[in-house]
């Protein structure tokens, strides 16, 4: 019986094909909208935490205004964050400019960056030639340095760097090793990368050697990496205790940025936008509920003769209801999964566009699907219902 | 000879029009035997729509008994009367009342749909029937392939799938000119012939001949009418 009810319905729905199509239309929209903007918000929100993650998982950025009195962060004061227990290691980072000779070129403009080992014990995949700096050069104060691609384009370009010297503000140093293209991978130097634009090329040398260089005896900016990740915001706490003793409590002396904070705030946010788009694109998923509503009464008024007759042959009114309701139900859901290809093959092609890697959110393929059907049904409700308790007598007078 | 099979006991029906109560039925008795052929004739306004909305089980009578096939249905529920309506009644209808998307054997299938009916058994019930009427070269036309007396002989056919206890004809030829007219009026004969209680509504007395009884309705009130007065 309800395989008959199937096929009645779905010859109905063949048989106007025309208003079939402007009626699921509706849906359609609605459909696809929510499937593309749930996707590629995801989507987004995936890349964007995936880069945050590389960046600075466990790792907590602080950066140094100082006061008057004191403009930077001592070695003291180092020592003093190293021995928090949750700090795995303290990577302070001093940074100017400077020509850098080597082999009879010189190249202006140099940033040279001291840094100490914790910054190559950090991450493995620094290095791409040679070794990184390591904790000896620190406490030997070595006359040792790693340099990036770009410096080694413009010093000797087609050799190995490894071994050869350069000349930074007076001193000698031996290149150990040389940095990978991909190895802008802490906060700061992505930031300063991203404001200063192009850079001539980047030495890393010993922190205590750049310090001296420099003339200061000050940091203003360092990276804590964190052992237990858990325990982020003790540890915070404990660093921003030191950081208070050291600058006498004065306020905006220091910033401490934990990016596992700024991602929670950015998950919630991208979140509450992703629900919020959600909820538009529902609005015009209920103006094609309506639209359904609206043939179906049409369709309900048109065939009051055919209900009529089906009734004096022995259709019980339940079963009239039925075949009206899974007619409503057939159109949302055709709707539905057109709405369902429509809106992957959409969310494909923004992907592709901005460049960014697709991924099927089955979430929103069920959510699109339920929501269809729960539309069918709610809208093939009233007029089911006006159907099935049309008097057939009325109804077959009405030819 | 027979059994009663459909008898009715002072059946009234009224209808409220605004403020008045308007009475279309005022008592009808009638006792129909297995094998009849009945007409009903009587002028439009007389209430013999009503009457055959009634004996169809279409509508209940206000007051009054109607028995049929050995059960009292003028008290029945709109999925009983559903119910009695597919197994014991057979409507054809003046105006054929076929689906225009479905071919003959669909729309004789139909009453057999919802008796739940098994689909092989179905379409040989209903190729049996189009044969009998003799449309069995017609069977996949669709009703607008179809002149007027073949869509009414489909109609016929569907009337018959479920051996309804009897056949109720609404002005059976309204529609049909004087010929194919004729020839329905033939085949309801033979379907008596062969067994088939019929029961016909007409305003037509050249039709109502047709028929082995007539009854006549005016003004609500039924007759048993040799209707050679008029």
């Amino acid at each position: 019986m309800l395989k008959e009810c199937l096929r009645m319905s779905w010859q109905n729905i063949k048989g106007n094909k025309m208003r079939t199509f402007l009626t699921t239309l509706g849906i359609i929209i609605g459909v696809t909208a929510i499937i593309t903007l749930i996707t590629t918000v995801e989507g987004a929100t995936n890349e964007i935490t995936t880069q945050f993650t590389a960046l600075g998982a466990g790792k907590v950025s602080v950066s140094v205004s100082g006061t008057p009195l004191k403009r930077g962060l001592s070695d003291d004061d180092l020592l003093r964050l190293g021995e928090i227990k949750n700090i795995s290691g303290i990577d302070p980072s001093v940074s100017y400019s400077q020509h850098v000779a080597g082999d009879g070129s010189l190249c202006e403009d140099v940033t040279v960056e001291g840094r100490s080992a914790a910054y190559f014990d950090g991450s493995s995949d620094l290095i791409s030639i040679g070794r990184g700096l390591s904790a000896m050069d620190m406490d030997r104060h070595s006359h040792v340095c790693v340099i990036d691609s770009n410096l080694h384009e413009n010093l000797f370009p087609n050799e190995n760097p490894v071994g050869k010297e350069i000349v930074v503000s007076g001193l000698t140093f031996r290149i150990v090793g040389m940095l990978n293209d991909e190895s802008e991978n802490d906060v700061m130097s992505a930031m300063s990368l991203m404001m200063g634009g192009e850079s001539n090329g980047k030495v890393i040398i010993p922190y205590q050697t750049a310090l001296r260089l420099t003339g200061t005896n000050s940091i203003n900016s360092l990276t804590l990496y964190i052992k237990d990740t858990d325990q982020t915001d003790e540890t915070i706490e404990q660093v921003e205790d030191v950081l208070n003793a050291a600058f006498n409590y004065r306020d905006n002396a220091y910033q401490v940025l934990n990016l596992d904070t700024l991602l929670d705030t950015m998950n919630t946010m991208t979140g509450m936008m992703t629900t919020m788009l959600a909820g538009i694109a529902s609005i015009a998923l209920l103006v094609g509920g309506i639209g359904i509503m609206n043939m179906m009464l049409v369709s309900v008024s048109e065939r009051t003769m055919e209900i009529g007759l089906r009734k004096a042959l022995g259709a019980k009114p339940s079963l009239i209801q039925t075949q009206f309701l899974i007619e409503s139900v057939m159109l949302s859901l055709m709707g539905g999964l057109i709405g369902i290809v429509v809106g992957i093959l959409l969310s494909a092609l923004i992907a592709h566009l901005i460049g960014m890697a697709f991924t099927l959110s089955t979430g929103a393929i069920a959510l699109a699907f339920t929501f269809s059907a729960t539309v069918g049904i709610l809208f093939g409700w009233a007029p089911a219902r006006k159907a099935s308790r049309l008097n057939p007598i009325d109804a077959l007078r009405s030819m | 000879m027979s059994e009663t099979i459909l008898s009715m006991r002072g059946i009234t029906k009224q209808y409220r029009m605004g403020d008045e109560m308007q009475t279309v039925l005022r008592g009808i008795d009638l006792d129909v035997c297995q094998g009849e052929f009945l007409a009903v004739l009587g002028p439009s306004g007389s209430g013999k729509s009503t009457l055959m909305n009634i004996i169809g089980c279409l509508d209940t009578p206000t007051s009054g008994s109607y028995n049929l096939h050995g059960r009292d249905v003028s008290s029945l529920d709109e999925d009983e009367l559903a119910v009695v309506r597919n197994k014991e009644i057979g409507f054809v209808f003046q105006s054929f009342q076929l689906l225009q998307r479905q071919n003959s054997i669909q729309n004789v299938e139909l009453p057999l749909v919802y008796s739940g009916m098994r689909a092989s058994e179905r379409q040989m019930r209903a190729k049996q029937m189009l044969e009998r009427v003799g449309l069995s070269d017609k069977l996949h036309h669709f009703p607008n392939q179809l002149s007027g007396g073949q869509q009414q002989r489909v109609a016929i056919a569907r009337a018959l799938a479920n051996h309804p206890t009897i056949i109720l004809a609404d002005e059976p030829t309204g529609a049909l000119d004087q010929k194919t007219g004729k020839q329905v009026m033939s085949l309801f004969h033979d379907l008596n012939e062969e067994g088939n209680t019929i029961i016909m509504i007409t305003h037509d007395i050249s039709i109502a001949r047709h028929a082995k009884r007539i009854v006549r309705i005016l003004d609500g009130c039924l007759t048993e009418g040799v209707s050679e007065d008029a």
